[in-house]
C-alpha cells in the first residue's frame, strides 16, 4: 500500500500555491524589493524583511541536494517513501518526496521535475526523475 | 556581560527509570528535583528560580512550582527541544549575575514510552479500523499546530526524525567521503561506555559490524546509528560562587556558554554545518580555552551523525575530518583522543522525553567532580563541554554549547 499523503494545512498567506497546486501549476516567492527568492512562501521575504513579495510560476525543475529513503514506513503495509531537498533551478530549496523509478537510484545531483500527488485536500508537489 | 565564574552547577541528579510506567510527568519532574537538592546539599526552600522547557505540562513553570510548593522570584521557560536545558545554564547564569536569583533548579521528564505503550493499549481495545486492518495509536502525541506556517510544506512529505537526520548523513558522505563505518564507530564508543552503567537501556558492546548490518531505518542511517527511546530525567542546580564554595562538592564552574538558532533561511539550505558552529566558538570565547583544551565532551547523540556534525562544528576537528576522528574508538574513554558520553549517551543509556541535553550536562558533571564510573573516568578532568542540538539538523534546531571547569 503507497503512503498515503496527509493533505497540507493551509493559511490564507499560503492558499494561492495550493491553489496553483491544483492546476498543476508550482509556484514559487520572489521579492520585488531585493530581487531574491524565498521557499517556504511567505507574505514577508525573509532575506530582507519587505513585505513586497510577488508570486511567480517556476520552471518545475530542480536538482537532488539530498534525500533520504524510509525502508519501512510508518505501519503495517505502507511502502518505502523517499524524503528529499530539492533545488529548484531559480534557486531555493524545497523539502518534498521523490515519487517515480527505483528509490535505490535516487542520486544527489540527479535532474527532477515536478509532478503533483492528490490528497484529501490541495495536491502537493513532488519530484520525478527529468 | 561574560558569564565566565558568575555560577556554578552544585547539584545534578539522573532518574534511574527508563520506563515511566507508574509514574506521571510531574512526579518524574519532582524525583529529579528532590535528586539534584539531596546532591547539592542544599533544600526546596533554597530555591528562588526555576527554569523548563516544553516537556513540562500545562503552563510550564507555574505548573511545576506548583506541584512542587515552590516560591520563586525569577522563571524562564526558554523551549528550544533538546538543548534547552543547557541553554537554561547559560540563562540561570546570567540571572544569577544579574542579581535576580541565587539558587535556580533546572528540570526536564517525561515519559514518552509508557504513553507509546498506553496509545497502543488503547488502539489496541477499539479494535479494528474502517478498513479492517488493527487501528494504529498516532505516533504524535500532540496534533501539529495549525500556526506553524511552514509544518504545510514539510507534513504531507513525511519528516520523521530519522529521515531528516538521514539526508544531514548522506549530504556529508557526499561531500567528504564519510562512511557508515566511520559513523557506527560512534556507536561503538558509547555502547563501550554504557556497558559500565547498569541503568543504560542499551549495555552490549556493539562492533561496526553489528551497526552497519542493523536494518536500514533510512538511508543511510540504520537502526544502531539511532538513540533510544526512553522515559525518565534529570535536574541541576545552578547556584551563586559563593554559595557552590559554602556546599560540600567540587566546585563546577560556568566557564563559556553559546546559543544559537538556524533555520531553513528561506530555503537555502546547507546541510554540511550545524548551529553549533556558532554556538561553540562563543562560548570558547567567553571560557578563553581552545577546543584542544576540552578533556571530555557530551555531545548530542540522537544520531549517530549528529555526534560527527558537532566535533567538526565545535572545532575538535576540520570540517569533514569527523569522519576520520572517530575512528578506531577515538571518542572511546582511555582510548581515543576525546571521551564523550561516558553515561552511554542517547545512543545506549538515555534519552528522557526525547531530549537529551540534561544527561549531557549531568555526565560532564560527574566527570569533573571524578565521580564518573572508574572504568571511564577521565583522569584529572579538570575541563568539560555539553552541547545540545534541538531540533531537527536538517530544518530548524537550537545549539547550546556550555564549557565548565573543575575549580
Amino acid at each position: 500500500m503507497a503512503r498515503k499523503t496527509p493533505k497540507p494545512m493551509v493559511q490564507a498567506e499560503t492558499l494561492a500555491y495550493w491553489q496553483a497546486a491544483d492546476e498543476g501549476r508550482l509556484l514559487v516567492k520572489r521579492c520585488t524589493a531585493c530581487g531574491e527568492f524565498h521557499h517556504y512562501p511567505r507574505d514577508i521575504c525573509p532575506h530582507c524583511l519587505s513585505d513586497a513579495t510577488e508570486w511567480v510560476d517556476a520552471a518545475g525543475t530542480g536538482t537532488v541536494y539530498a534525500c533520504s529513503t524510509m525502508g519501512q514506513g510508518h505501519g503495517e503495509g505502507e511502502s518505502a517513501y523517499t524524503l528529499a531537498y530539492v533545488t529548484l533551478d531559480e534557486g531555493p530549496t524545497m523539502l518534498t518526496n521523490l515519487v517515480g523509478g527505483d528509490p535505490s537510484q535516487y542520486l544527489i545531483g540527479q535532474r527532477v521535475r515536478v509532478v503533483f500527488t492528490p490528497t484529501d485536500g490541495h495536491a502537493v508537489p513532488m519530484f520525478t526523475p527529468a | 556581560m561574560s558569564l565566565n565564574g558568575k555560577a556554578a552547577i552544585v547539584g545534578a541528579y539522573e532518574h534511574p527509570t527508563r520506563n515511566a510506567e507508574k509514574l506521571s510527568v510531574l512526579r518524574l519532574h519532582a524525583d529529579v528535583a528532590r535528586g539534584a537538592l539531596a546532591d547539592a546539599g542544599l533544600t526546596r526552600d533554597d530555591i528562588d528560580s526555576y527554569f523548563c522547557a516544553g516537556d513540562a505540562p500545562g503552563l510550564g513553570t507555574a505548573t511545576v512550582a506548583e506541584y512542587l510548593g515552590l516560591k520563586l522570584r525569577h522563571v524562564d521557560s526558554t523551549e528550544c527541544g533538546g538543548s534547552a536545558p543547557i541553554l537554561h545554564v547559560a540563562h540561570a547564569a546570567a540571572a544569577i549575575a544579574a542579581g535576580r536569583c541565587n539558587v535556580a533548579l533546572i528540570t526536564l521528564a517525561g515519559r514518552p514510552r509508557a504513553a507509546m505503550a498506553e496509545a497502543q493499549a488503547r488502539a489496541a481495545a477499539a479494535g479494528p479500523g474502517k478498513d479492517g486492518r488493527p487501528a494504529k495509536p498516532a505516533l504524535a502525541l500532540r496534533p501539529p499546530d495549525p500556526d506553524c506556517p511552514e509544518l504545510a510544506f514539510e507534513l504531507p512529505y513525511g519528516p520523521a526524525t530519522q529521515n531528516l537526520y538521514a539526508m544531514v548523513a548522506q549530504r556529508h558522505m557526499h561531500e567528504f567521503g564519510t562512511t557508515s563505518e566511520q559513523l557506527a564507530w560512534i556507536k561503538v564508543a558509547a555502547s563501550h561506555h554504557a556497558q559500565h552503567n547498569p541503568n543504560a537501556m542499551l549495555r552490549k558492546v556493539v562492533t561496526v559490524d553489528d551497526v552497519v548490518n542493523s536494518p536500514m531505518v533510512s538511508s543511510p542511517l540504520h537502526r544502531l546509528d539511532c538513540c533510544v527511546m526512553s522515559d525518565g530525567g534529570g535536574a541541576l542546580i545552578v547556584a551563586r560562587p559563593e554559595i557552590a564554595r559554602s556546599l560540600k562538592r567540587p566546585v563546577v564552574m560556568v566557564r563559556g556558554t553559546g546559543e544559537a538558532p538556524k533555520h531553513g533561511m528561506g530555503g537555502r539550505i546547507d546541510l554540511t554545518w550545524s548551529a553549533a558552529a556558532w554556538s561553540g566558538p562563543r562560548a570558547f570565547e567567553e571560557a578563553g580555552i581552545t577546543p584542544a583544551q576540552i578533556q571530555y565532551a557530551s555531545l548530542y547523540d540522537s544520531f549517530t551523525i549528529t555526534v560527527l556534525m558537532q566535533l567538526e562544528d565545535l572545532g575538535f576537528c576540520k570540517k569533514g575530518e569527523g569522519g576520520r576522528f572517530v575512528m578506531d574508538g577515538g571518542l572511546i574513554s582511555g582510548v581515543g583522543r576525546l571521551p564523550f558520553n561516558t553515561d552511554g549517551g542517547g545512543l545506549c543509556n538515555n534519552h528522557p522525553a526525547n531530549r537529551g541535553g540534561v544527561t549531557k550536562v549531568i555526565e560532564a558533571v560527574r566527570q569533573l567532580r571524578g565521580e564518573a564510573h572508574p572504568a571511564v573516568q577521565v583522569r584529572d578532568c579538570t575541563w568539560a563541554l555539553a552541547n545540545g542540538i534541538g531540533g531537527a539538523l536538517a530544518s530548524r534546531h537550537t545549539a547550546g554549547t556550555l564549557i565548565l571547569e573543575r575549580v
